[in-house]
């Protein structure tokens, strides 16, 4: 398969600050890039530099075989950009927005507005179609704006953060058609803070921090460089948790962690569910003091946290996949919130399947 | 497609969406057609009276020419707040990732905001015929004393376009032009005659750009009289020669200084 993007050695600085220090990324044509790294990090500025808005101190960056500075009007024809704002004039309405661009990337004007009216209705937004963006939701604004990026059937489609700012419903459709993008064929480099929309929508990830790469690789290639799984367990009241700590920790790999706080207990361990079965046995005589207990692989959050020890973003704690967290993305559709743990437990299954978290053992 | 047809299809279509923005957006129809009228009103009734003149000069037909130049000039600050606003809704962003011409975006940015001046000129004019100003020249003269109004106006719109560009806030480029243009506008004869203005202020004003476009304006309309004093200046002596001249050095110097820096701008 050929590189739809190649980055080599791409340094940025402004003024005194150096927003990249060496990046080197491939996307392989066809498939989904995540590029992943808190604010600052520098994912807004590989974005810009690959699309042309920017120009590296340093390095080189290709796309679709094409150098971003020498052949710059090739790339920006191959190439479609959401940006982090939604980019629509708000004074047009939605189809005027489309067939703009869809003129200024040379289409006829025939093609534009078909164009265009295919795109209104792939996105869901033909009832508004005649409606100024002004008068438009946030979830579709950012929808004219993907639509708009498409509407020259560009090779590469750049988004960034393309649900920031999203309610959970929006996201969900979002993501949905971005899968439905990159099923499409089309190579989509996406950067976000959300651990969990990477997760699920790239086929391979680079994290950045501080302008550097910091790991790549698979999202199971990642959740393996922070090791296996966990034992959760919480329980009904904080004072309990050192006595089940101590029954639990012959099937502990490392030292387990006590928040009587949170009433929680994890425990790194090996193994699979028979682990769970063994637990189950040892707290024999406390289970009534067991509220909710499941094996969990690690998540990109936990990822984040060990490669750069510090979370991704303030913002991105509320999108985790602990139990807690499902109700961010979960609860919209599901009366996951006034469950007990075993629904909590089912609801952080469905937010992220690839985690393929295994069901909890017990719950009172 | 040639280059030049490219960036003339694309400034077309940029035009397009800007005059869209004039239809939908009360404020600039507002800010386009009722402030024009109201100064036409407020000068020519309210200061009028006080203003002295030399015979056979009507204040309407001395303040006509006047306010033209003042209303386009301050027409022209469009062109900079709103690519500003582009710039801030991340709009240039879109546009600079788009295979389309470099400058087509500011060609048709100024284009939008000439028409926009027209429309104003056309409701000035009116408001004019209404409360005494006449046309005494002939058509040619006429259509000439308004082509000098309205290209001083477009050059202006493309150093307010370099001004947009790099100050990246609607807001601060209304205040930051208001702050130069309010003198640039006043201190020349466009309302008053200059023989009343202190020395400093009165060579300022004699070679005040605004004021050979006034000139100009005046005299290509016949709102002068014979024996009328001009200041014995080479400016207001040749005031149509040399507005000309400032609207071609101002374009030689901003068109490709804009379109430069807009292809280096990005949002941040």
């Amino acid at each position: 398969m050929t590189d739809a993007i190649v980055v080599e050695g791409l340094v940025k600085r402004f003024g005194g600050t150096t927003a990249l220090d060496g990046v080197d990324l491939t996307v392989a044509e066809g498939s989904v890039l995540g590029l992943l790294g808190p604010n600052g990090a520098g994912k807004t500025t590989v974005v810009r530099i690959l699309t042309t808005l920017l120009r590296a101190d340093a390095g080189r960056a290709e796309v679709v075989g094409l150098d971003v500075v020498r052949d710059a009007d090739a790339v920006r024809a191959s190439i479609g950009l959401t940006g982090q704002y939604a980019a629509v004039d708000e004074y047009l309405t939605g189809a005027e927005n489309l067939e703009m661009v869809g003129r200024l990337y040379r289409l006829g004007r025939r093609e534009a507005r078909a164009r265009a009216g295919q795109l209104l209705e792939r996105f869901d937004l033909t009832g508004a179609a005649d409606r100024p963006a002004k008068t438009y939701s946030g979830g579709m604004r950012r929808r004219l704006d993907i639509a708009a990026s498409l509407i020259a059937r560009p090779r590469v489609l750049f988004l960034d953060e393309p649900t920031t700012g999203l309610d959970p419903r929006s996201r969900l459709g979002m993501w949905d058609f971005i899968a439905d993008l990159a099923d499409g064929g089309t190579t989509i480099l996406l950067t976000t803070q959300y651990l969990e929309e990477a997760d699920r929508l790239a086929d391979r990830m680079v994290v950045i921090d501080r302008g550097r790469v910091i790991a790549r690789g698979t999202a199971d290639e990642l959740k393996a460089q922070v090791g296996g799984q966990r034992l959760e367990l919480t329980a009904t009241r904080g004072e309990v948790l050192p006595a089940i700590a101590e029954r639990l920790r012959p099937l502990a790999v490392e030292e387990p962690h006590v928040d009587e706080q949170a009433r929680r207990l994890s425990l790194p361990v090996s193994g699979g569910v028979e682990v769970l079965a063994e637990a189950l046995r040892r707290l024999d005589g406390h289970i009534a003091d067991v509220f909710d207990m499941g094996l969990r692989r690690p998540d990109l959050d936990d990822v984040f946290l060990t490669l750069t020890g510090h979370a991704a973003d303030d913002g991105a704690t509320d999108s985790g996949a602990t139990d807690s967290g499902a109700t961010d993305s979960g609860a919209t559709d599901s009366g996951a919130t006034d469950g007990g743990g075993t629904e909590d437990a089912a609801t952080t299954s469905r937010d992220t399947p690839p985690a393929e978290p295994v069901p909890t053992g017990g719950a009172r | 497609m040639s280059s030049l047809a490219a960036t003339l299809s694309d400034s077309v279509v940029i035009t397009k969406r800007n005059l869209i923005k004039v239809k939908r957006v009360p404020d600039l129809i507002v800010f386009a057609t009722l402030s024009p009228i109201m100064f036409v009103l407020l000068f020519r009734y309210v200061f009028g009276g006080a203003i002295l003149l030399p015979d056979g000069i009507s204040y309407a037909e001395f303040l006509l020419p006047g306010i033209f130049a003042q209303t386009v000039v301050f027409g022209s600050t469009i062109t900079g707040a709103s690519l500003a606003d582009d710039l801030q809704k991340g709009l240039i962003d879109r546009f600079r990732s788009l295979p389309m011409s470099r400058s087509a975006v500011l060609v048709g940015r100024t284009l939008a905001d000439l028409g926009l001046n027209v429309i104003s000129v056309v409701v000035m004019a009116l408001t004019g015929l209404v409360v005494g100003w006449r046309i005494h020249s002939s058509v040619g003269e006429a259509v000439g004393g308004f082509l000098v109004l309205l290209l001083f106006a477009f050059s202006f719109s493309w150093l307010m376009a370099m001004v947009g560009l790099l100050v990246r806030t609607p807001e601060v480029v209304n205040n930051a032009s208001f702050i130069v243009i309010f003198p640039l506008t006043f201190v020349a004869n466009t309302f008053v005659p200059l023989e009343t203005f202190p020395t400093v202020l009165r060579v300022f004003a004699e070679w005040n750009p605004v004021s050979a476009v006034v000139q100009a304006a005046r005299e290509l309309f016949g709102n002068t009289v014979p024996g009328a004093p001009v200041a014995d200046v080479w400016s207001l002596q040749h005031p149509v020669l040399y507005s000309v001249i400032w609207t071609a050095v101002i374009l030689v110097v901003f068109v490709p200084l804009a379109v430069r820096l807009y292809q280096r701008t990005a949002t941040r």
